[in-house]
């Protein structure tokens, strides 16, 4: 029988077998920042552990960076004795950092594509959830605890029970104004938030094919809003173009050997899948959410449903509760929440294809009065490259704040927070109680439906835009 | 790790589904370096509510939480079992974990227990009828004992084997070594490297 692409890349990583054990897997590339690492850092050294292979290891600093005056020292002193415990603990013990202000500082989930460190077939472990994002590579990426941090560190390898998978197809081609963070916000809803849990989700068919290695790291990203620790999509010609020249890519005969490995890394047509789900792109429009898991979402175009309308209790009471927490109505429709913040950033949409389609929108138009708009790019490279395109004036322009790398307000560990009681339209991922700020609502959306709510002060799609439309023509 | 045989305990019934580790501990929290001292952030915003269930004095001392469905689910954070355990949490009871949150659970020696729906609504109903009432919950028996209820439960041998015994994951992988240095010889020349030699 034929095997999944899943299962290729875990059996081409098995150190060790047996019976009655999870499989022993070597890790390929192994992600550190400041947040998950120190607990494992001390480890090695209550121990007397190195860290096995400085050379399949990179860290750098994300979650508690500021976004403005990143040249002066770290204002929140909590964040500037974790920040300065990853400098030390990377100095130590030999580990390539790049921190806030170096060139290839960025999150964590940016950094490793750009430098063309990811690659097909490879696995990738990083003590942050959204390290699925690198599946979109073709290989097998899955975020871990600080334990596992540590053991990752002290013996490249990590036992892992064997897991079952998932494909996911969407037939047909997505239709115009409809994005990938449409695409997996609709998947999630369908799904569930458990959904996934217990499986690598393999996304595949048509519509997924046609997409950008970004779009494709979009999806990949929020495997885990969807409770699979993993996402992948094989990797073709689109992944090859991305990789080919990048610092890390292999250079010409290992280039060649590695090609025809990656070419290899496909579900063989008999590959049995333990589950699959289908979706029919064609069906699929601007998608929103409403509640506070990134499972209660719903097409702009619907009203924010009754909690009495699921049949389930739990969920019931899970709407019941999200509606109240979010200060929602139900029945309103979505296209009338008002907001005050606009968050454009983040590991799933802070690369540069989202900042072109943001810019791309607010160029001429101004952000609505009352909305503060942030665009973070994802790395510091994304930053630069925005600014090369000329990104940021546009940005600025309509009003928006331009600010340097980081994960910023996707959680708020820095000061770019929600007040309380603060809705915000955000690119991010999660949209959990209390996420981007204590008190602080969130609306997960694409950049596309980002940048229009911006301009119109309500949950809006570019769409919404052309109708009552003032935009300055260009060359005006 | 802190070795789990047997456990009995008062009981916290938690009715919320799709609890998420920045409800557990949120990210503020998450700029401290120890493994200790996160006990005043679990579950934080649901705390300033007098009424939230582990605010009530009858609750005080509970070492078995009995939470809904997908819980931990959303961020990787090993600080979301250390916040549990700190507080004086042994034993988590749901239907259903999310994985990476389960994977740091027993790593810490957190034991989850996954039970059918209907028997976490019998645990609900007893420990809130009775906030006294007493849950144990046994891993070398595999099993779940309250008054009325009588459950067993799976675990996989291998991390039930870790667990009872208290063992340490990086010195059991170092016993194959070997096995490792193999693996490394035969990795092809075309993976990417950090650091240039």
């Amino acid at each position: 029988m034929g095997r999944t692409l899943a299962e290729k890349v875990w059996d081409d990583h098995v150190v060790r077998r047996a019976e009655g054990e999870p499989d022993l897997l070597f890790i390929d590339l192994h992600l550190l920042h400041e947040v998950t690492s120190p607990q494992a850092f001390d480890g090695l050294r209550k121990n007397g552990r190195q860290v096995r292979r400085l050379d399949l290891t990179i860290a750098t600093e994300d979650h508690n960076t500021p976004t403005l005056d990143i040249d002066k020292p770290i204002a929140d002193p909590v964040s500037r004795v974790q920040l300065e415990t990853l400098r030390k603990n990377c100095a130590d013990f030999g580990v390539r950092l790049h921190p806030l202000g170096d060139v290839e500082q960025g999150v964590v989930h940016v950094v490793g594509p750009q430098l063309g460190l990811t690659q097909p077939g490879m696995t990738v472990v990083c003590g942050d959830s959204h390290t699925s994002t690198h599946g979109a590579f073709g290989g097998l990426a899955f975020g871990i605890g600080t334990s596992q941090v540590e053991h990752v560190l002290a013996t490249q390898t990590l036992p892992m029970a064997r897991p079952k998978t998932m494909a996911i197809t969407v037939n047909g081609e997505l239709p115009e104004g409809v994005t990938a963070k449409d695409l997996i916000l609709a998947i999630i809803a369908r799904i569930g938030t458990g959904g996934g849990q217990g499986y690598v989700l393999e996304y595949r068919g048509e519509a997924v094919e046609k997409l950008s290695m970004e779009a494709r790291m979009t999806i990949c990203n929020m495997s885990i809003e969807a409770g699979a620790r993993a996402g992948m999509i094989a990797p073709d010609e689109t992944t090859f173009a991305y990789l080919e020249g990048r610092p890390h890519a292999p250079k010409g005969e290992d280039w060649d050997a590695a090609v025809a490995y990656w070419k290899t890394l496909k579900s063989d047509d008999d590959a049995e899948f333990d589950a699959e789900v289908v979706i029919e792109a064609s069906e699929l429009s601007p998608f929103v959410t409403w509640g506070t898991n990134p499972g209660q979402g719903a097409p702009l175009s619907a009203s924010v449903p009754d909690p009495a309308s699921y049949e389930d209790a739990s969920e019931r009471l899970a709407a019941e509760k999200a509606l109240e927490y979010m200060g929602l109505e139900a029945g309103q429709p979505l296209r009338s929440i008002k907001v005050d913040t606009v968050f454009v950033g983040s590991c799933t949409n802070g690369r540069i294809e989202d900042l072109r389609a943001a810019a791309d929108i607010v160029k001429g138009r101004k952000v609505a009065d009352g909305v503060r708009m942030l665009v973070v790019p994802g790395s510091a490279r994304v930053g630069l490259q925005a600014v090369s395109e000329g990104l940021d004036v546009v940005f600025k322009e309509a009003g928006a704040e331009w600010r340097h790398a980081g994960c910023s307000m996707c959680l708020g560990m820095n000061p770019d927070q929600l007040a309380p009681g603060e809705r915000s339209a955000s690119t991010s991922n999660r949209n959990f109680e209390g996420r981007q700020g204590k008190g602080g609502r969130t609306h997960l959306v694409s950049p596309q439906v980002a940048a229009a709510t911006a301009v119109l002060g309500h949950l809006a799609s570019p769409a919404d835009l052309a109708a009552a439309d003032d935009r300055t023509p260009a060359g005006v | 790790m802190e070795a789990f045989t047997t456990h009995t305990g008062r009981a916290v019934p938690l009715r919320r589904s799709n609890v998420d580790t920045d409800q557990i501990i949120p990210a503020h929290w998450l700029k401290k370096v120890t493994r200790d001292g996160f006990e005043d952030g679990l579950f934080e915003a649901w705390r300033k509510d007098p009424e939230f269930v582990l605010n009530r004095p009858e609750r005080e001392g509970a070492t078995v939480l009995v939470a809904g469905p997908d819980f931990g689910t959303g961020s990787s954070r090993e600080h979301a079992v250390w916040a549990l355990q700190n507080y004086g949490f042994k034993a988590v009871i749901s239907s259903r974990f999310a994985d990476i949150f389960r994977g740091n659970s027993l790593k810490n020696g957190l034991l989850t227990v996954v039970l059918d729906q209907k028997i976490v609504d019998a645990l609900w109903e007893l420990t809130e009828a009775d906030p006294t009432a007493e849950i144990t919950v046994d891993l070398e028996a595999r099993e779940v004992r309250a008054e009325g209820v009588n459950a067993p439960f799976e675990l996989d041998e291998n991390s039930r084997w870790r667990l009872l015994n208290g063992l340490d994951d990086i010195s059991i992988t170092l016993q194959n070594e070997a096995d490792i240095a193999t693996y490394e010889a035969k990795r092809p020349s075309f993976k990417p490297r950090t650091l240039t030699a």
